[in-house]
């Protein structure tokens, strides 16, 4: 959780000097993508949209090409074998299908293994997810769907999203298991994540886990235009790293001098990920080699001559 | 064997679910009922229902999921009942199936083909006649095949089957029992993004696919036309190479499509042959196409859908100048 929120307040600092495009922060959102991703297995898909840094980290997905993406290249988009994900998806709720129908392949191939799919509590009120969420019902699929719920869908508070009482309950439409937990109550999330993926045989489940963005949508929006500073106040004050620090500090596993010492080695990481990502050469010959599997005549003749003119750079 | 284009896409599909246990077939309609047009008849009772499976009716949801298994290694061949209502499911093709090679550098890959009617000349109801290849053939990323009868149907879908690449599979409804070809019965392939030269001749050059070529055909041999026509078979990645040495030896350019006329994919084959030939033309470019309105009700079809009069003094006009 300290790794993610450092890597965001990087990110924000790199953008806000112009060496990173706009980028989506996730602070407040840490237990409910840290204790959602501790509770999957090597073999569990994850299926992101744009803000689930946080897993990404716990995934181990390479820091550097996190950063090459958020700097605009697609190298940075590069999934690794073994990774067991697929890459960040912007349009809202779109990549919830694309969950089902792994899920769905897992199940085909008889492999041991579920898919977790992220949407945030805007992307509930899109076709995708409900559509997405009624196959799994009907395949059976493994399929575990967490909302991360963070109140604010860019300037549309939660209450103008549905009427729903909850986002849960959009479950029972579909016929599968729906429940909501503390997104700011790291172990709960955990808890319920992995109930989730140890009882998948009995079905798909969705997660709404109730947290805040406890900051802008993206380093594009200025939130102070729509919400108060009370609110934020308000949930700051349900902050989900001082909360689990309380917790474990009562028990004497953590301490002031450990988070320290954590804090160092993980700046350390990011910064050595950032001095690498920033030597990134991007080679526009990559933009014309991987739109199909071979390279039709028509873009061979548009790649020569552009390369021929050196991009009329 | 004598087959018309159903049971072509039927055996079509029969052979590649026996090749390739990733492939699975998905649809509404297209189990136990074997597809409105029947093109999907007998396959559950032979592959199961784990493998040839009537959807949930949610065209975002079948292409969305699709792409998932493919993703996950599978290779799906998921149908839209009608292009008229693939609308719905643009979105996954433009945003997710045609950008997720290019975004993740070829980490990732969605093969997979998506079968749909297409086109008009059954007098169905509204947004069953559409003809939307330039909608998809403007994508790159995405693979546009329309074949123009039963042979190359078969040899197009297998090949289609076998890309690594997501492949809109465009059926033209008034030519799945319009005629009958032979048809071997074992699997062959026909290439990908190669046009294909259905007849020689010196006199014009005329281009065309999907419904229009068994008309020009017909037209074009009442009238005794020394015509060479070019049947396009692959939309996107466009062939121009047979075309622009067609060009060059008939110095006159015919394209005919069904689809409405501006920015259809006639408009790009005349760009290209302007870019690449013009000097080798001796008569203006022409276009037979239908207008540019939306696709009428089944009463007004007639007036709409090109017709091999419309054809044929086409060929008078390019021929005479």
């Amino acid at each position: 959780m300290l790794f993610a929120r450092a890597l965001d307040a990087k990110m924000l600092s790199l953008q806000r000097q112009g060496r990173m495009a706009t980028y989506a922060p996730l602070i407040g959102e840490e237990a409910t993508q840290i204790g959602s991703a501790y509770a999957l297995r090597n073999q569990d898909v994850f299926v992101p949209n744009f803000r689930q840094h946080g897993v990404f980290l716990v995934r181990n997905f390479p820091l550097e090409n996190f950063f090459t993406y958020w700097k605009g290249y697609e190298e940075g988009g590069k999934v690794p074998e073994n990774f067991n994900g697929t890459a960040v998806a912007v349009p809202v709720a779109t990549q919830v299908p694309h969950a089902a129908g792994i899920a769905f392949a897992l199940k085909y191939k008889n492999k041991d293994a579920v898919v977790i799919a992220y949407v945030g509590d805007g992307g509930t009120s899109e076709g995708d997810f409900y559509e997405a969420l009624n196959f799994a019902g009907v395949w059976k699929a493994p399929l575990v769907t967490i909302i991360e719920n963070n109140q604010w869908a860019i300037s549309v508070p939660r209450s103008k999203q549905t009427m729903a009482q909850t986002l849960a309950q959009k479950a029972i439409a579909a016929g599968i298991k729906g429940m909501q937990v503390d997104g700011n109550d790291v172990i709960a999330v955990y808890k319920a994540t992995a109930d989730a993926i140890a009882n998948i045989k009995n079905g798909p489940t969705l997660i709404e886990c109730v947290t805040y963005r406890m900051s802008m949508h993206t380093t594009a929006d200025d939130p102070t235009k729509y919400r108060s500073d009370d609110e934020v106040a308000e949930w700051q004050s349900k902050d989900p790293i001082a909360r689990v620090k309380a917790y474990l500090t009562r028990k004497h596993l953590w301490s002031d001098e450990m988070e320290k010492q954590t804090t160092d080695e993980q700046i350390k990481k990011i910064d050595a990920a950032v001095d690498k990502a920033e030597q990134f050469k991007p080679d526009p010959a990559s933009m014309f080699e991987n739109v199909y599997s071979f390279m039709p005549d028509q873009l061979k003749e548009e790649f020569d001559e552009a390369t021929a003119a050196k991009f009329w750079l | 064997m004598q087959m018309n284009m159903v049971s072509a896409i039927n055996n079509a599909l029969d052979l590649i679910l026996r090749e390739n246990p990733d492939v699975v077939l998905l649809g509404e309609d297209i189990g136990k009922d074997g597809g409105v047009f029947r093109v999907t008849d007998g396959l559950q009772a032979k592959f199961g229902d784990g493998r040839v499976m009537d959807t949930p009716l949610a065209e975002s949801g079948i292409i969305g999921a699709s792409i998932g298994m493919a993703l996950a290694g599978m290779h799906p061949i998921p149908e839209i009942q009608f292009a008229g209502f693939m609308y719905l499911a643009f979105d996954q093709l433009v945003s997710h199936a045609a950008r997720y090679r290019s975004r993740t550098r070829s980490t990732l890959k969605v093969p997979m083909v998506v079968r749909t009617p297409v086109s008009g000349g059954v007098r169905a109801l509204e947004h069953h006649s559409e003809n939307p290849e330039a909608l998809y053939a403007h994508v790159g990323g995405l693979i546009v095949i329309e074949p123009s009868g039963p042979y190359d149907a078969k040899g197009l879908l297998i090949s289609a089957a076998k890309t690594q690449d997501p492949v809109i599979f465009l059926e033209p409804t008034k030519l799945y029992r319009l005629f009958k070809e032979e048809v071997p019965e074992e699997a062959y392939e026909l290439p990908i993004g190669k046009a294909n030269i259905v007849k020689q001749g010196n006199a014009l050059t005329i281009v065309t696919y999907g419904t229009m070529l068994s008309m020009v055909k017909s037209v074009v041999e009442e009238k005794g036309t020394d015509a060479e026509i070019i049947d396009l078979r692959t939309i996107n990645p466009l062939d121009d190479k047979p075309i622009i040495e067609s060009v060059k030896k008939t110095t006159k350019l015919l394209i005919v499509h069904e689809a409405q006329q501006s920015f259809g994919v006639g408009a790009e084959v005349a760009a290209r042959v302007a870019e690449k030939a013009i000097y080798e033309l001796e008569a203006p470019i022409m276009r037979v196409a239908s207008p540019d309105l939306p696709y009428p009700m089944p009463g007004y079809e007639k007036y709409y859908v090109p017709t091999e009069k419309k054809i044929a003094e086409a060929i008078d006009k390019i021929t005479s100048s």
